[in-house]
């Protein structure tokens, strides 16, 4: 290790000294969670699409750095009058890595596979509205039972990529996609290595090789991260590190959004849950700027309402749930629970879950209302609070972009049933006019916050620490991947 | 001896039929569907379905239990749910990590224990007797996972001389495997050789009262020799025995030392599929772990039986 | 020799007890409240041991932890010997039959599970939490008291003192409790404290994994667990806990071996 450390210092002096050296093509990132398998159209896991979206595989449309919907594997699309044809034209030269062509019948393949009866796609309600897909002379032809303004946004979710027939068995552990990094090696519980596939057919990448490595205890990532063993880490898990990081000139901490409104979901069908001024009291108790700070040491952004401050609709509205105890306790006399109340605080095991649980218990004790906290796994928070429904209160982050149609679905587990919001929804997925889309959702942001649903927190924020050399690494966080076609090293 | 082994292997067997259907029942009854833990919040109920039915989790438990236990037998030990990959490579891959953990660790504890508790045996009553038992006394109340952590402090994060955790693979070489392995290795056997030196001096404390060491010292040798030559080798049964249970614990009892160190062994295994509801595996591994611990005392009864054949009778 | 371990050994019990006990009446701060301004705070006349990442008074945190971690293994413990010893006891009275095998037989099974993957287990359907924790412990401590009290019992049913009591017609059961169980108390309560402090190990090492006492109730498992990512910037946070559980173990394990000694020489030896 000593001779490794003065080696680094001599390339480091080397590089102070401005030397010319060619730049690296290789990069190694830090990944907190191992992908249980590594086919983004069978499982949930973000992990999966945090190591193959836009590397190993692709579809017919993306998402950008900036969470907005471009062109890839269809070069253009037209849309018929009725809004219920889209017409695909496909890049031409596409092969996946296993050297077959790509085509609009693979197209047909990997949607019906999606759509089918016994499909294990996790996100299989993306392809609920499409009712065919055919191959008309080489373009892939979709056609939708009712006009959906969303088709190109949910192409382009890591669950709709493209997958050949030849290759589908073994996708789990060995995936063939087109993109313009190949599989090359799974160390399970160790690490990924992806290395650049010379017969990409879009623009060439920088990079020769790519390693993924999994360290899910922040401890030994911030020394991984020190020792150099790691050129990036994206995800961050532990914000008490950064201001350390930060301080080195070695490194760059690269501070970002994402589409994960933490919320304190509320039972809204549970007493005293269902009375509205019993949820307005939890609002008023909680201090939300204690919980960034305690919970994420500063990093994340208030909100008011289940919506990403990022994103051109968004409304201020953390007004409505100021922190003032003394008015939440004046709401729970009013609601008749002037001696408090218990309830359940379930939580899963993300830090923001665990931390800001033991803050808010805190916090809604000081009004008199107490809290049982439980961990859970995620597994038993899915059982008993997802599917059970069997809380009271639980902390969690929804990172599905543009999620709010969640509270339209009143079986949804924290249970808000509002017909005028419904109908809101309604609306909003039948409308093509984007300003009056606009309103639809500002409106929408009001109604919730004003019926204080939910406990709205913060939107988590992306922290990432790379080397200062590495650039191209995605800033934001618009879906769950680490999009490397981009990545190069600085000289 | 021969109707001593018959009835000691039948109870082995029984034991281990009884262990398995603990095993399952307590593992099946864990609330958490692993299919919706796979597909995640937005899955469809057709689609939790359809994943259940493709990993085998829709026929009846008894059905699955069986194929279960006739898989161990033959030593297919099923599908690991989430990775999609025999649950036998999985294993394997761990025991890599595990294994030789647990030897390393024996080894570091053996190496200290030995030398220290003779030591100490041989100068009852000294200071270096005192030292050496007060240092026991620390090393046994010594949480091995806080003694971890002060290690990480001290020799990862403030010398840099290992890393913080993780393990590069055998492929990165053998120096580097086991470099990963070395601060784990010591938070193991701390604890352990303080325990073996204990067993170690007392063992030799109690042969060297013995009357053929009283006898042996008579004929002219010195208290050394007699050490050497006589009571080292009676006092190996007790010994013995504590490494071989130690040897088991260690295999089983790393659980929080490879999370402290997020080494990939079978400990860690078990802690990430009981977490995503991965059963078979967790069935699988605890089932495997019994076994060694079974198979250890079962080895342990007939040394004894074989050094002592009074015991035969009495257990 | 006797002092030299029971005195340090009851000192260092007698000061974590007392620290537990006093802080249901009264801790320096309130460990409920969470105040993040003041998070971080190294020692001073306010806070004796400065505060956590919580800014609560680690000095109060450390007391009430001493409670969870008493509190769970004495329970633990008790719940051991209250059904091992019986269970031994009545092995040993059925010495060789079928009754001896079969909890001798149900020993050996628990003892082939490694604790920790019980604990684990239970939790796992169970929950996590202190109950949960004390019956995975107590589990553990069923055939330890069970062989215990059935090997010591054994022998003791060949004395003369037994034999005579059988002549005058007691049974066993009887003989078990008048006469066996008064004689194998101090080998109970010598081995009882080892237990005891292989408890408060075991509860530290289920609360680091997160497997104890759930929050806010404070445990120093808990504790440790919570300060190893701020080790780097805040080591005393990790470096309190740790020195409670091992002063802590470290007196229960002096304060039996000075028992040991005080209680019956003999079994010096013996072990």
């Amino acid at each position: 290790m000593k001779t490794i450390n003065i080696s680094r210092a001599l390339v480091l002096a080397l590089f102070v000294a401005g030397s010319a050296h060619a730049a690296k093509t290789d990069v190694t990132l830090g990944m907190q969670l191992e992908p249980p398998n590594l086919d983004p159209t069978g499982g949930a896991a973000a992990a999966i699409d945090e190591v193959v979206y836009a590397n190993i595989f692709e579809g017919l449309t993306r998402f950008g750095p900036d969470g907005s919907v471009m062109p890839a594997l269809a070069k253009t699309w037209t849309i018929s009058e009725d809004g219920l044809t889209y017409t695909f034209e496909l890049q031409e030269g596409v092969t996946f890595h296993d050297n077959s062509t790509f085509d609009a019948d693979d197209v047909k393949f990997s949607i019906d596979r999606a759509m089918a009866e016994d499909s294990t796609n996790a996100q299989k309600q993306l392809f609920a509205n499409i009712e065919s897909v055919e191959n008309v002379d080489g373009a892939a032809v979709i056609k939708l039972k009712t006009a959906d303004g969303n088709l190109l946004f949910n192409l382009a979710w890591g669950d709709a990529v493209m997958v050949a027939p030849e290759s589908v068995e073994t996708l789990a552990t060995a995936p063939i996609g087109t993109g313009p990094f190949i599989f090359k090696n799974w160390v399970q519980g160790s690490q990924i290595e992806l290395e650049k596939n010379p017969a990409y057919w879009g623009e060439e990448i920088a990079l020769e090789k790519a390693t993924f490595k999994f360290i899910s205890e922040p401890t030994a990532a911030f020394a991984a991260m020190m020792a150099g063993d790691l050129d990036a880490f994206p995800n961050y898990p532990a914000p008490e590190n950064l201001a350390q990081l930060e301080a080195d000139p070695r490194f760059a901490v690269v501070l970002g959004s994402t589409e994960g409104e933490t919320i304190l979901s509320t039972n809204n069908k549970q007493p005293p849950l269902d009375n509205v001024l019993v949820r307005q009291a939890i609002a008023h108790a909680i201090d939300r700027s204690a919980i960034i700070e305690g919970a994420m040491y500063g990093y994340g952004t208030p909100i008011g309402s289940h919506f990403a401050p990022h994103n051109p609709a968004y409304v201020d509205l953390t007004g409505n749930s100021a922190y003032d105890p003394e008015k939440s306790k004046a709401l729970l006399k009013e609601a008749g629970m002037e001696d408090g109340f218990t309830t359940t605080l379930k939580l899963p095991p993300p830090a923001y879950a665990r931390r800001g649980g033991e803050i808010i218990a805190a916090q809604l004790r000081a009004v008199g209302i107490s809290v049982e906290i439980s961990n859970l796994e995620w597994a038993q928070w899915l059982e008993q609070v997802f599917k059970g429904k069997d809380f009271g209160l639980t902390i969690v982050s929804h990172t599905e972009p543009m999620d709010i149609g969640i509270y339209a679905k009143p079986d949804y587990y924290f249970q808000y049933d509002n017909p005028t919001l419904q109908g809101l929804m309604v609306d909003y997925n039948a409308e093509t006019d984007t300003a009056k889309r606009t309103e639809i959702l500002q409106q929408a942001q009001k109604i919730i916050s004003e019926d204080y649903v939910n406990g709205y927190l913060f939107q988590l924020a992306k922290t990432g620490v790379a080397s200062s050399k590495l650039k191209g690494l995605w800033e934001n966080s618009p879906t769950q991947a680490n999009d490397l076609t981009g990545v190069y090293w600085e000289d | 001896m021969l109707h001593y082994l018959i009835k000691r292997t039948l109870i082995l067997l029984a034991t281990l039929i009884v262990a398995s259907l603990v095993v399952f029942v307590t593992i099946e009854v864990v609330p958490g569907d692993p299919a919706s833990y796979m597909l995640g919040l937005n899955a469809q109920e057709d689609t939790v379905a359809a994943l259940r039915a493709e990993l085998g989790l829709d026929k009846s438990r008894v059905a699955r239990y069986f194929s279960w236990v006739g898989g161990l037998v033959t030593g297919d030990f099923g599908t690991s749910y989430t990775y999609r990959t025999p649950v036998a490579d999985m294993v394997a891959d761990r025991m890599w990590v595990s294994l030789p953990l647990a030897i390393y660790a024996l080894l570091l504890s053996t190496l200290i224990a030995f030398p220290a508790g003779v030591y100490a045996a041989s100068r009852r009553g000294g200071t270096t007797d005192t030292v050496v038992m007060a240092l026991t006394q620390l090393g046994v109340a010594i949480p091995n996972f806080w003694f971890a952590m002060l290690l990480v402090l001290l020799f990862a994060i403030n010398l840099g001389w290992f890393s913080a955790g993780g393990f590069p693979g055998w492929d990165a070489g053998v120096f580097q495997a086991l470099k990963s392995l070395t601060l784990p290795a010591i938070a193991l056997a701390l604890p352990q050789a303080s325990i073996l030196t204990r067993v170690m001096r007392s063992s030799l404390l109690d042969v060297l009262n013995e009357d053929y060491m009283r006898t042996a010292r008579a004929k002219g040798l010195t208290r050394r020799q007699a050490l050497w030559k006589h009571a080292l080798r009676n006092a190996m049964v007790p010994v013995l025995t504590i490494i071989g249970l130690q040897f088991s614990f260690l295999l089983a009892g790393a659980i929080i030392i490879e999370n402290v160190f997020y080494l990939p062994g079978l400990g860690r295994l078990i802690f990430q599929s009981i977490a995503s509801r991965d059963l078979i595996v967790v069935e699988s591994v605890v089932m495997l772990l019994v076994l060694a611990v079974v198979l250890v005392t079962f080895l342990v009864d007939l040394a004894y039986a074989w050094v002592d054949p009074r015991l035969r009778g009495a257990r | 020799m006797k002092l030299r371990s029971l005195l340090p050994g009851a000192v260092l019990v007698l000061l974590f007890f007392s620290a537990a006990l006093v802080s249901y009446l009264w801790t320096p701060f309130d460990v409920t409240l969470i105040d993040i301004k003041s998070r971080f705070q190294s020692s001073s006349a306010v806070h004796w041991l400065g505060t956590d990442h919580y800014g609560r008074d680690m000095l109060s945190m450390l007391m009430v932890g001493a409670r969870t971690s008493i509190a769970v293994a004495i329970v633990a413990v008790g719940i051991g010997m209250l059904v091992g010893v019986p269970l031994g006891l009545a092995a040993a009275a059925n010495r060789g039959r079928f009754l001896d095998e079969f909890i001798m037989r149900g020993n050996d099974l628990v003892f082939a599970f490694p604790a920790l993957l019980i604990a684990i287990m239970i939790t796992a359907v169970y929950g996590a939490g202190a109950l949960n924790a004390i019956i995975a412990i107590g589990i553990f401590n069923i055939p330890v008291f069970a062989r215990l009290s059935r090997g010591a019992a054994l022998s003791l049913w060949k004395r003369d003192f037994i034999l005579a009591a059988r002549a005058a017609g007691k049974g066993a059961s009887r003989i078990s409790v008048e006469h066996i169980l008064p004689n194998i108390m101090n080998l109970l309560i010598v081995q009882g404290t080892i237990q005891f402090s292989l408890g408060i190990l075991a509860e530290a090492g289920l609360s680091f994994v997160g497997l104890g006492a759930q929050p806010p109730i404070p445990s120093w498992g808990r504790m440790l667990a919570d300060s190893q990512t701020l080790i780097m910037t805040e080591p005393q946070l990790a470096l309190y806990p740790g020195l409670a559980i091992l002063l802590t173990v470290l007196g229960l394990n002096l304060l039996g071996d000075g028992l040991r000694d005080w209680l019956d020489p003999r079994l010096r030896r013996e072990r």
